[in-house]
């Protein structure tokens, strides 16, 4: 058992009750307390907390402030996009007032600028009278917003001129954030990340009550070896425990192994969580198809998401696309000999002497303009296609479903250029279906 | 210290310390210093002189103050404004205008701001009325009445002056310099900003009405100067109610002082910056250690703290990604080391990283494409990659050029720190080319 975390200025129970709920945070936790200190002291303007995702940056900040009682304000800047419901939406916090039907939905105060921001919490500074206020803000997307929000919010303390400390939550490094100018330095507290071990531990604690923990553990660890390489994400993991443990305790209902036989069941269920990682975890299906194909004991083999790649295009556009892949694929000075009859002599080996270090697959489409496109539409066609409105519209039409990609948007009609933006496997089927041979027209593949 | 006299004090020890730490709390996050300011005695005898000049003969001036950030111009400000506001007829006779480029992003908050600030006639409680046109023809004819006899004096304190200089023709700033030059009420500009070039950034017209004072604050002390600035700092003062912890406490700081590790952190710390505020972070990571049962601040918790502020944080992001988004991140320094910087893309990532798991004919690190672009968009949202082309460019995700924000040092640090890192990626990572 780790010691008691102790702290004055807060009852012995509340810190108890703080421990019992954050798991291996306890180092973290006992810092930001000694930070906060007690609740009429001042504590340092603005604290920058950094680390993964689910590494408990949220958690532990909220649970101190809630269980401890402290005047709080959480808001996260995704959702306040504009400063106007920033400010209003942490005014309405620290005055317990939350929108409802019957004021209408309407905020505390309007609360349009920062300078009216500072003038509207100093008024407020009389309700929370000496205690620190703490701020607490996903910080990420504040960096977007007015350029004057962060430096302002950083040295809010000085601004108000009361006792009230902003905490910024992030997954990125302090360094990023620093404007140009400088800004007031806030104090910097990593989070690291769990080992594995901790994982472990934590994991376990939610097992099922009508298994042992043991056996719960074990499964813990038979998890966290397929996925521990992959994924450190602890949301994700608790999530694909909570997925997959019908599966693994399957033997055991059916009386086939006992609690013991851990072999047994680790054999079963390897195989199944490498399958989750390649579809679960990637979300090609979703976790209640997952859930379905467990009960129904079926194969897994339902088509995810991508697998429905297919699509349906008109005889010419699947022409036009292949064109384009081939213009984006193939260099230049490669098209006279595909596509033209009689292209004269070219010597077989200084054709072929394979340029430079890459083939184009690896470095990506290159863009072409709309005449090349045409010219290598026409000689790739059979039949002969009158250059009508019907054929350019269907350019445009692959450019807004975005399996063209328009390059350079300086001129509309003058010789555009255009990026194929489709993959290989699916070009490929495209091929196959007006029979064509692609692969023999691609350079990379000679 | 005997242990009986301990006993004694034990009762009150946790108050002590609490009040103890109220006072240094105050010192280091609200920047109430004790004393004057040190080392700008000369600066602040200047600024004095001036301030008095406008408070008590009338005479308008404008001031630039200017040093990098956590200098103390505030604090030199304040400490000169407290001396000032000493003199009974200046405390009566003075309004001070405080704004804050930060807060009052345009002139027109700017304007309503002054006007709530002087209490003028338009003001209803908080709020303030009148358009912008109005609210300015009203300012500049109420400051244009007054005289330099009669008029009170008023000092408009501009922070974060730079910021005023990228409003709109820059008029609030004309009209402040052109009442300063011109004889009418008597008021003082005083700017406060970190950037040298500041004047460059002032329109011609503002320029000429400027007066050009300006007061450089630019910590000129040395190392023996800034460990008397410790002592200070952490001294707690006379009046404090018990006076045997106090002693005990000062006793302790001076004995820390003359510490040969102590020494060496501050001067560490004095190699990288001299401003206040990183002292001042310093200080209050190490007062934060202090306890009932940890009464006074030992060296080990000076060199914790210093051990704090120093961390390199993308090591620390480092060193909580998985062995796969590891691997992405060795196959892109290969790929810088070899293309010279050169931006890359996930498929040659991809490519390089196929290579490594083909040579080793390891199956445990061969994941199938969808798990590795998923770890390369991990990396991408950590920013430790950065793209090359805006978002507005569509690319497929395959084919977007990237850079690596990491540093080769770095890499093999975090490789080295790596829990449970496998043998055969720390190899790879080793191995010059690929």
């Amino acid at each position: 058992m780790p010691a008691l975390i102790q702290h004055p200025g807060y009852s012995e129970s509340e810190l108890q009750r703080v421990e019992e709920k954050l798991v291996c945070r306890e180092s973290q936790v006992s810092m930001l307390l000694s930070i906060f200190g007690e609740p009429q002291q001042y504590s340092y303007p603005s604290v920058f907390i950094y680390g993964h995702a689910a590494t408990g940056k949220s958690l532990v900040t909220q649970t101190l402030l809630r269980e401890l009682q402290l005047p709080h304000a959480l808001l996260n800047c995704v959702e306040c996009f504009t400063s106007r419901l920033l400010f209003e939406h942490i005014l309405n916090q620290l005055y317990a007032h939350s929108p409802s039907p019957d004021n209408e939905f309407s905020s505390h105060t309007r609360c349009d600028s920062f300078n009216d921001f500072i003038r509207l919490y100093r008024q407020l500074a009389d309700l929370h009278q000496q205690d620190t206020t703490y701020i607490v803000t996903e910080a990420e997307a504040l960096r977007d917003m007015d350029a004057n929000l962060l430096s302002g919010f950083l040295r809010l303390q000085e601004l108000v001129g009361g006792n009230v400390t902003v905490i910024f939550l992030s997954e990125i490094v302090w360094e990023k954030f620093r404007p140009n100018t400088g800004c007031f330095e806030p104090l910097k507290i990593c989070f690291p990340d769990y080992s594995k071990a901790e994982l472990q531990q934590i994991l376990s604690l939610d097992h099922h009550p009508d298994y042992s923990a043991d056996l719960y553990a074990s499964y813990i660890n038979i998890l966290l070896g397929v996925f521990y390489s992959v994924c450190r994400d602890l949301k994700e993991l608790r999530h694909l425990a909570a997925l997959n443990f019908t599966k693994f305790c399957e033997p055991l209902v059916k009386g086939e192994a006992k609690e013991c036989d851990t072999h047994k069941l680790w054999r079963n269920i390897e195989p199944h969580l490498k399958k989750a990682m390649q579809t679960v975890y990637l979300r090609e299906i979703s976790s209640s198809q997952w859930e379905e194909m467990q009960q129904k004991e079926g194969e897994l083999h339902l088509k995810g998401l991508s697998a429905h790649a297919h699509v349906e295009l008109p005889y010419y556009s699947k022409y036009l696309l292949i064109a384009a892949y081939l213009a984006s694929f193939n260099p230049t000075r490669a098209d006279k000999r595909f596509f033209l009859k009689h292209h004269g002599k070219i010597k077989k080996t200084n054709f072929l002497k394979k340029h430079e270090k890459t083939s184009n697959h690896l470095l990506g489409p290159k863009p072409f303009p709309l005449d090349r496109l045409l010219a290598i539409f026409y000689s790739i066609v059979d039949s002969r296609v009158a250059p009508t409105a019907n054929i350019f519209s269907q350019i445009s039409s692959l450019v807004v479903l975005q399996l063209l990609a328009l390059v350079g948007h300086d001129d509309q009609l003058n010789s555009p250029k255009y990026k194929c933006a489709v993959s290989f496997d699916f070009i490929r089927a495209i091929a196959r279906t007006v029979n064509f041979e692609i692969v023999k027209y691609l350079y990379d593949f000679l | 210290m005997s242990k009986r006299k301990s006993k004694e004090i034990c009762l009150t020890s946790g108050e002590c310390i609490s009040q103890a730490q109220r006072i240094l709390r105050e010192r280091f996050c609200h920047q109430k210093i004790p004393g004057k300011p040190f080392g700008v005695e000369s600066q602040h005898k200047h600024l004095l002189e001036l301030l008095k000049r406008t408070a008590v003969h009338g005479e308008s001036n404008s001031v630039l103050i200017v040093g990098p950030r956590g200098a103390g111009k505030t604090m030199l400000l304040n400490c000169v404004l407290n001396e000032l506001l000493e003199v009974k007829h200046v405390q009566e006779n003075v309004l001070q205008v405080q704004l804050n480029g930060l807060l009052q992003t345009d002139d027109r908050i700017a304007l309503k701001e002054i006007t709530r600030q002087l209490h003028l006639e338009n003001v209803v409680g908080d709020k303030v009325f009148g358009s912008f046109a109005e609210n300015l023809a009203f300012l500049l004819e109420a400051l244009k009445k007054g005289d330099r006899s009669s008029s009170r004096p008023v000092l408009f304190i501009l922070d974060e002056f730079d910021l005023f200089a990228h409003h709109k023709n820059q008029t609030l700033l004309y009209n402040l310099f052109d009442v300063s030059q011109s004889a009418q009420t008597p008021v003082a500009v005083i700017g406060l900003t970190c950037r040298l070039d500041v004047l460059e950034l002032l329109e011609k017209r503002v320029k000429s009405r400027f007066s050009h004072r300006q007061i450089h604050l630019l910590s000129s002390f040395r190392f023996k100067q800034y460990l008397e600035i410790f002592k200070m700092q952490l001294s707690l003062p006379d009046d404090f109610t018990d006076r045997r912890f106090a002693e005990e406490w000062n006793q302790n700081i001076k004995s820390l002082c003359e510490d040969r590790s102590v020494e060496d952190i501050l001067q560490k710390h004095f190699c990288s910056s001299k401003d206040f505020r990183s002292l001042h972070m310093l200080l209050m990571l190490a007062l934060s250690r202090v306890t009932v049962s940890h009464p006074a601040i030992k060296p080990t918790d000076l060199l914790e703290a210093s051990r704090l502020c120093t961390m390199d944080s993308k090591a620390n992001i480092l060193h909580g990604l998985s062995v796969l988004e590891l691997c992405l991140i060795i196959a892109m320094k290969h790929l810088n080391d070899i293309y010279d910087g050169e931006p890359f893309n996930f498929q040659m990532v991809h490519n390089e990283f196929q290579k490594f798991i083909q040579r080793k004919s390891h199956s445990v690190h061969n994941f199938e494409k969808p798990v590795v672009i998923k770890a390369f968009e991990h990396l991408h949202q950590l920013e430790l990659i950065k793209p090359m082309e805006g978002p507005s460019v569509r690319t497929q995700k395959e084919y977007q050029l990237v850079k690596l924000l990491l540093d080769n040092s770095q890499i093999m640090d975090a490789l080295q720190k790596y829990p449970q890192c496998p043998t055969d990626v720390k190899q790879w990572a080793a191995s010059a080319f690929g």
